[in-house]
């Protein structure tokens, strides 16, 4: 562990409460120049409205009611079940005096009245999803969240439907299906609405799809742009605009050659991830999946557009840059993970960043302007990867770790989810940190020969995964973004697949897949309260500020997810190769928790 | 002794090793068509047991290394895989436990590959031809090893995630399933 920043922070923690404080935490985003810019983060109202809080996606709230002195008093105000025994990776939504809480698949919506005692249900809203869109979910069926915008609420259906619900009677104003099923198309993302434009994705790249991003129009639900992660230039809207900032991404039609001839009709780059947006700049940023197959020898060539994150123009689709976190991706590493738009001091200068945790093991940080990464630090063992070349912008492989056909490679870390999957983190100016929930893992990977039909998976690898160098799977670190480095890390048993979230007390809050609820000290990662839930916890937590005007945090607990789908999928523990691999490294997690969607919230006494 | 002894015992060796292994190479793709009456389940109003027939084409399958060893490659040619993974489950449930969502018998699971189920399992009629879902069907049954031993593989080609479907102990498949369906509880 690193002391040396660390005791500084516990030193200043120390005058917590005190004039110093205040000055010590003025002085330090002073002098640290590290905060979300205003337009994309504006002041605090008490509400959650959008699963990232704010376009800038912090996940920081400026409550600080519950804080790190009384913290330790916090208790339940009431809970709800959601009726659904698969993974809960939703972030429960308030707006005014209403909660909004979206189940996995068969994705009901429920509003709960905050205003009355129990926050009792007003109104439940069921798309009715087609059931058969349940087998051609890759990793439990999970969604991960509404959104809220002018009056609506919006989230995507498994069977690939986009909603707009009245946020106050639960009336459906629109119904788009914008996937087919039959294809392998899913949807699990939480859309984002910039604009008037509802912005979604597609899940499926484990399916042979090829990966879109779409807006619709948020009053009709009419399709107003449509941008390929794959395939011509035109298909991917790729046009004069479009100035990427490494030579790598220059040049005509590179969706089409950097593949062998069509195969990248079927190469996935799906946008199941997380976007953020920049109102100032009036740029999108989202992420695209892994190519498909995972089979990587299949596939010679950079496979763009797969694996990188796009800036595009909400208002026409048109992008403005891209960079590739992982050019002819061969572990299945989707840069989908959020990104934080921050606007800080690098090199003496303040830059607009975009910070990306990364699958491959790196926090990127890109001035998200241009798209050029200023740095690239790994916050995960790695074997697989040696690094970045800021020069070109490329990952560096290990040749060692490169799949070769029919052989077992031994001790890939980190692991085909990633060294942080879809979870997301959670940033505080007050701290300057960013604090990120990820694994610890490594795996064994063969690569077979897949076989594309249309609507059944398209793989082609035998994976085995297993707990990474120290044996815990978990970690949750705080993250020094201008150092790159970490200032302290809690280790946990199984792979962290919850959120973060920051407030303004100096707490952090994230689950553990036990089921333990876990407040930290954001400055020392001090755990200063838990609490056990009925099932393990792979949601996002979020916090307002009820109707009395006092502080709450909620969460959903329900386990499953990819890395709990042996609890919520009733897989065999004897089968390592299960869900994909993940199986074996989770063998345990059936005889630490059982599956169960139930809504927690708390509150001070 | 004499050579005709020896011929003899030959002979008659052959002929048992004749008797284990004898199977049908080409189906009358007619006949063969589905003509058993299944069930899945184990109560009938009025008494008495569900009206079900099979014909004797279950135990010809499973009961024949070849045909399960057919399955087994088809397993994996048909993508069966991508969603069981190895036995144990993945997007689709585990083929290896005992608990059978739509029944466990051999015309259960033909019927399950054939038609599709409404939870996400998809329909392979005029997919596959019939002899072949039979095989996986039996290869499916072999997995969690409700078939005899010396008929179950021993092998995978590919990474170990799992002991053999012939190292497996004998169970008894419990039909009908214990998951509610869509993971839905009941409201």
């Amino acid at each position: 562990m690193k002391r040396s920043l660390g005791a500084a922070i516990i030193t200043a923690s120390i005058y917590a409460g005190s004039p110093w404080a205040l000055a010590w935490a003025q002085g330090a985003s002073a002098h640290n120049i590290a905060a979300p810019p205003a337009s994309a983060a504006p002041a605090e109202d008490g509400q959650w409205t959008m699963p990232g809080k704010n376009f800038a996606s912090t996940r920081y709230s400026g409550l600080d009611q519950i804080n790190v002195s009384n913290v330790k008093n916090l208790q339940v105000a009431f809970t709800f079940s959601t009726g659904v025994n698969k993974g809960h990776e939703s972030a429960p939504l308030v707006v005014g005096s209403t909660m909004y809480v979206l189940s996995p698949y068969p994705n009901i919506l429920y509003a709960l009245d905050l205003t009355q005692p129990g926050a009792p249900l007003k109104w439940r809203y069921n798309p009715k999803p087609d059931a058969a869109a349940q087998g051609v979910a890759c990793c439990d069926v999970v969604n991960r969240g509404p959104t809220y915008a002018n009056g609506r609420i919006f989230f995507t259906t498994l069977d690939a439907h986009v909603v707009a619900v009245n946020a106050d009677t639960g009336e459906e104003m629109w119904k788009t299906k914008v996937g087919e099923i039959n294809k392998g198309e899913t949807m699990t993302m939480a859309p984002l609405v910039a604009k008037d434009k509802v912005v979604v994705g597609n899940s499926g790249g484990e399916y042979g799809v090829r990966g879109w991003v779409q807006a619709l129009d948020a009053a009709s639900g009419k399709s107003v742009w449509k941008a390929y992660s794959t395939g011509p230039d035109r298909d991917v809207k790729i046009g004069p605009s479009f100035k990427p900032f490494y030579d790598g991404d220059k040049g005509q039609d590179l969706g089409v050659s950097t593949w062998p001839p069509n195969a990248w009709e079927q190469g996935g780059g799906t946008v199941w991830g997380w976007m953020s947006y920049d109102p100032d700049l009036n740029l999108l940023y989202h992420g695209t999946g892994n190519p498909g197959p995972w089979n990587a020898n299949q596939r010679p060539g950079d496979n763009k557009w797969t694996t990188g994150i796009f800036a595009r123009d909400p208002d026409t689709g048109d992008a403005r840059w891209y960079y590739q976190t992982a050019q002819h991706d061969i572990h299945d590493w989707d840069t989908i993970n959020e990104q934080v738009l921050l606007d800080m001091e690098w090199d003496g200068q303040m830059r607009k960043v975009l910070v990306h945790p990364g699958r491959t093991g790196f926090v990127y940080v890109l001035d998200r302007t241009t798209g050029e990464v200023l740095s690239a630090k790994p916050f995960h063992a790695l074997t697989a990867v040696t690094g970045v070349d800021l020069k070109t912008g490329r990952l560096q492989y290990n040749p060692d770790k490169e799949p070769i056909q029919n052989r077992v490679v031994r001790n890939i870390c980190p692991t085909a989810p990633g060294s942080k999957d879809w979870n997301p983190s959670a940033f505080s100016h007050r701290t300057g940190v960013l604090y990120i929930p990820h694994m610890n893992m490594c795996m064994d990977w063969e690569t077979t020969e897949p076989n594309y039909i249309a609507g059944t998976p398209y793989v082609g690898a035998e994976v085995r995964m297993f707990p990474g160098p120290g044996g815990h799977m978990g970690e949750f670190s705080a993250w020094d973004i201008r150092a790159g480095k970490e200032l302290w890390t809690i280790n946990e048993r199984f792979p962290l697949w919850s959120g973060a979230m920051a407030t303004g007390g100096d707490l952090v809050f994230y689950g553990n897949m036990e089921g333990w609820f876990k407040a930290v000290h954001a400055r020392t990662g001090e755990a200063l309260w838990q609490f056990k839930t009925s099932s393990g916890i792979i949601g996002q937590p979020t916090t307002y500020r009820g109707p009395d005007g006092k502080q709450y945090v909620a969460v959903l607990s329900g386990v499953g997810g990819w890395a709990g789908a042996i609890v919520s999928g009733d897989l065999d523990p004897r089968d390592g190769s299960a869900a994909l691999g993940f199986v074996n490294a989770m063998r345990d997690l059936k005889n630490v928790t059982t599956k169960g969607g139930t809504l927690y919230v708390f509150k001070l006494p | 002794m004499t050579r005709g002894a020896l011929m003899l015992l030959c002979a008659s060796l052959l002929v048992g090793a004749c008797e284990r292994e004898r199977r049908e190479f080409r189906r009358d793709p007619v006949v063969a068509s589905d003509e058993d009456k299944i069930t899945m389940s184990s109560i009938s109003p009025g008494g008495g047991q569900p009206a079900a027939q099979s014909s004797a084409r279950a135990k010809e399958f499973e009961n024949n290394a070849y045909h399960v060893s057919q399955g087994k490659k088809y397993y994996t040619w048909f993508n069966c895989n991508g969603c069981h993974s190895n036995g144990g489950g993945g997007s689709g449930p585990p083929l290896m436990d005992d608990t059978w969502i739509y029944g466990g018998s051999m015309e259960n699971i033909v019927r399950t590959i054939k038609e599709g189920r409404p939870n996400g399992m998809p329909s392979f009629r005029d997919r596959i031809p019939d002899d072949q879902i039979w095989e996986l069907a039996a290869y499916v049954r072999s997995m969690g090893r409700a078939i005899p031993q010396d008929v179950a593989p021993g092998r995978n080609d590919d990474m170990h995630p799992r002991p053999a479907e012939n190292r497996q102990p004998y169970v008894t498949p419990i039909p009908g399933g214990s998951t509610p369906p869509s993971g839905l509880a009941p409201q």
